[in-house]
């Protein structure tokens, strides 16, 4: 019967499968952690983590299982926040309106984008998605009225009827659960025929098109959905942070989706997730030890890339599910 | 003649000063296996690019079921009945045979814009896969990774790539290309089984096997159809001697094939 269930062929217990499950309990119980150690900062660094792990989730999708590697994703990540601030601004506060906003945004965003990008290949996708995010950048610091180059504050989280975000552990089980929610949803889309026709677009999109496929079409819409999801992670980090600046789009911080979706493994469901923890961890660890965590962070990224085919998640070894 | 399924008229196509097209005209009618036989850089591949719209001609028309498709686009062509094998296999290496195929069938069955439901799962695109991979003798290796497939295992991949999109017509470039004597013998087979049902257009340099299966054979020399005919008249055409069969191992094949009768 199911023939991607001989991904299973390990059995229940292999080291993926262990991994995996132990991560997510240890982040379901961070809260619990928090609470006895008396320790709020570890709820602000995971809420942190899974946020950025959703958007590191939506970049893999495209890149990991697209091939289209694009360096401008963290525009998304800032349309998203600058959605939830610029309303929360002018007084609309409901989450119900900011964070549909927050993902059509995006979607529109990723759909003009795509559609000029996905015309070029290679090194010029690159640089065009990094020119529209430098340009989304640009436009962001020239808004004066939402605070122009340095950001603005958003004095109220966003509302949800009862459900009261400012509240640290509600905060922290949403995005938990938006995390699980998406991971499930990136799953199923990548073992979807949508999934199969994006995956073999990219493994060889001129014997897509001679099979009968129009190849642009698809990835322009899995560039959309990726666009979404990542603007969805917007709207949690400016919640997160209560504050929204350009530097949420900064090119770097594009860059720092790309590490951490590579660092983790890109073929990988979990990838985005071990790279986002491994990455935001080291960062904060090392910014105890030196005042250059970079330093040491590129060497790494360096190692990681060259010697573990498959980033983390390759040192699990066995078969890949996606 | 039967009626034409194919239809090349003044096919032009200039590579700087090469003329890799030069005003090919032909017709494959329904159910012929049509062989292209020429020197290397003849122009052959070209042809089958242009008829698959992966390289658009400078001039001339192509008719597929006496419909004009000189501008349409790839995925369309293969979308109304024109399949083609690649001459180096052309393949989705992190996949396994059988997903290859499946990929195929799948562009043939309606949308892609299915986000949910498991692909690998769904026998109306599995079973269709797993026919095409028995018809080329792969049906045993179905489960296999790409990568572990043996050179004559992905010609064959490449055929039934081609047969699980249900072509009207199928145009081969090269398939033995590189094959072994026992591959060769059970692709000339497959390839006999597949006539009649099938229009085929072969691009071949194994002469034994173009004159065992061909009804008819066309020989393009330097982007030039200089002959066209059935085997026999091919084999006795002076212009073909002279230009191709005399010149190249042809001619040696081609007199072990005609040792029998002396």
């Amino acid at each position: 019967m199911s023939e991607w269930r001989k991904d299973w062929r390990h059995g229940p217990w292999s080291p993926r499968i262990v991994v995996n499950a132990g991560l997510v309990t240890v982040l379901a119980l961070v809260p619990v952690y928090a609470a006895f150690a008396g320790d709020p900062f570890a709820m602000t660094l995971f809420s942190r983590i899974l946020i950025m792990a959703i958007a590191a989730l939506s970049l893999n999708l495209i890149m990991g299982f697209g091939g289209m590697v694009s360096f401008g994703h963290a525009a998304c990540l800032g349309i998203g926040g600058y959605a939830v601030g610029i309303l929360a601004k002018e007084g609309i506060g409901s989450g119900f309106v900011q964070w549909p906003v927050a993902v059509v945004a995006s979607a529109i965003y990723a759909l003009v984008v795509g559609a000029l990008c996905l015309r070029t290949r290679g090194v010029y996708f690159i640089m065009i998605t990094l020119a529209f995010a430098q340009m989304v950048y640009y436009v962001a610091s020239g808004l004066d009225r939402y605070g122009g180059d340095d950001g603005l504050t958003i004095y109220h989280r966003s509302q949800f009827g009862p459900f009261d975000l400012n509240n640290a552990t509600l905060f922290y089980y949403l995005c938990f659960a938006l995390l699980l929610a998406s991971i499930y949803l990136v799953w199923r889309i990548v073992n979807s025929r949508f999934g199969l026709v994006i995956q073999g677009a990219r493994s060889n999109e001129p014997r897509m098109r001679a099979v009968g496929f129009p190849t642009f079409r698809y990835r322009l819409v899995c560039f959309v959905i990726a666009g979404a999801l990542c603007g969805l992670a917007g709207a949690l980090l400016a919640n997160h942070t209560n504050f929204i600046s350009p530097a949420m789009m900064h090119w770097t911080r594009s860059g720092d989706l790309i590490v951490m979706a590579v660092l983790g493994g890109m073929h990988a469901m979990f990838g985005p997730l071990i790279g986002a923890m491994a990455f935001l961890l080291l960062e904060q660890g090392l910014s105890h030890v030196t005042d250059y965590p970079d330093l040491i962070l590129g060497p790494l990224l360096l190692i990681v890339a060259i010697y573990v085919n498959g980033g983390i998640d390759g040192l699990l070894g066995g078969p890949r599910r996606g | 003649m039967a009626e034409a399924l194919l239809e090349i008229d003044a096919l032009t196509k200039r590579f700087g000063g090469v003329m890799a097209s030069d005003a090919i005209s032909l017709a494959l009618s329904r159910g012929e296996l049509h062989a292209l036989i020429g020197p290397n850089g003849a122009g052959k591949t070209t042809l089958i690019g242009q008829l698959t719209g992966e390289i658009a001609p400078d001039s001339g028309r192509i008719r597929f079921e006496a419909r004009d498709v000189t501008a349409l686009p790839v995925y369309r062509r293969s979308q109304i009945g024109l399949a083609r094998s690649f001459q180096i296999a052309s393949l989705f290496v992190e996949f396994t045979a059988l997903d290859n195929v499946a990929l195929a069938v799948q562009a043939h069955a309606g949308h892609s814009f299915r986000f949910w439901r498991a692909a690998r799962c769904e026998p109306e695109l599995r079973a269709p896969a797993r026919d095409a991979l028995l018809r080329v003798g792969l049906a045993a290796r179905a489960d296999v990774p790409v990568t572990a497939l043996s050179h004559g295992e992905r010609r064959q991949l490449e055929i039934a790539m081609a047969l699980a999109t249900r072509p009207r017509l199928l145009l081969l470039d090269e398939p033995m290309a590189g094959m072994g004597p026992e591959e060769s013998a059970r692709l000339v087979e497959t390839l006999r089984q597949l006539k009649g049902g099938l229009t085929i257009l072969l691009v071949e340099h194994d002469m034994d096997a173009v004159f065992a299966l061909a009804d008819r054979i066309s020989v393009l020399v330097y982007g030039r159809i200089i002959a066209s005919g059935d085997p026999a008249a091919i084999r006795a055409d002076a212009a073909v001697r002279e230009a191709y069969l005399g010149e190249q191992d042809g001619v040696r094949r081609e007199g072990r094939h005609e040792a029998p009768h002396g």
